[in-house]
């Protein structure tokens, strides 16, 4: 059992970086497969493929589950995209309100400067 | 001061910092006195809390900011379909400080720190929202998209593009 962690997102982008390991999350989720599978399909030894799987599993890409003797592959559940969307909207609400904060700053810091004008006269 | 800076020096940057913590980060232009005016009066704050892109109105905006003060704002184009959101403050440095709590969902409630450092003139503020449990903190993200209504679905639509299908 895999443990999700939302924050890791750096590892996520890390585990991306290989062409192989994108092809694998292109094959996942089309559907679970096993590790000799994806071996069989990327035409790689058993060792390298465990590596690959580790690597997305590690960045919450990728669950594996072993039922007897193969090991099962399954995309998710920290699904990048669901990920990135959650970051996208929280930062769009924000984005939104600190523009609009921008003006009512600049609408603040004029009126001071227009009291302080006057106050000088 | 050049465009891009410009547009960097605005940025506003989210962070989940932990399954149940996220931080958003931003620059402004002005000190840290007039940023915090800003958010702690409530005839201020009702100008950029809920701007018109954000496609809600804030109908009411109460706010008592000081520790133990209470805050409630009600959003919504009519009283039926009104949606309050309030808590209190547990703790107010001026210039410096807010802190408060969000009770509109019960236990899953967050609390919220926002602090402003200011620096050469400018303000670093730096706002913290940290949850109760992963899941509040997930259900959060989705309620934001509920309130950004329409928007998400062209960006729902982008990310789906993206997605290795």
């Amino acid at each position: 059992m895999v443990q999700c962690l939302p924050s890791d997102f750096n590892a996520s982008f890390a585990a991306l970086a290989d062409s192989t390991r994108r092809g694998v999350l292109d094959q996942l989720a089309r559907g679970d497969a096993s590790i000799s599978d994806l071996a069989d399909k990327f035409e790689m030894t058993l060792t390298g493929m465990k590596k690959h799987v580790s690597v997305l599993e590690s960045a919450g890409l990728v669950t594996t589950e072993k039922v007897g003797r193969v090991r099962t592959c399954r995309f998710g559940p920290c699904r990048l995209e669901e990920e990135m969307a959650w970051i996208a909207r929280y930062r769009q609400v924000w984005d939104q309100r600190f523009t609009a904060l921008d003006g009512v700053i600049d609408e603040l810091q004029r009126q001071e400067k227009g009291r302080g004008r006057k106050r000088r006269k | 001061m050049v465009a891009r800076e410009e547009s960097e020096f605005h940025r506003t940057m989210v962070q989940k910092k932990s399954d149940r913590e996220v931080v958003v980060t931003r620059t402004f232009d002005a000190p840290a006195r007039i940023v915090f005016e800003a958010w702690s009066r409530p005839e201020l704050f009702k100008k950029w809390w809920a701007p018109r892109s954000m496609g809600m109105t804030l109908r009411s905006c109460d706010m008592d900011v000081r520790a133990g003060g209470k805050y409630r704002l009600v959003f919504g184009d009519d009283p039926e379909n009104a949606m309050a959101f309030f808590g209190k403050y547990l703790d107010v440095v001026p210039d410096k400080r807010i802190v408060w709590t969000n009770e509109e969902s019960g236990d899953a409630g967050s609390v919220t720190t926002v602090t402003f450092e200011e620096r050469d003139g400018k303000t670093l503020l730096v706002l913290s929202e940290l949850y109760p449990t992963k899941e509040a903190l997930d259900e959060a993200g989705t309620g934001a998209q509920e309130m950004l209504g329409e928007t998400f679905g062209q960006l729902d639509e982008l990310l789906a593009g993206l997605s290795p299908h």
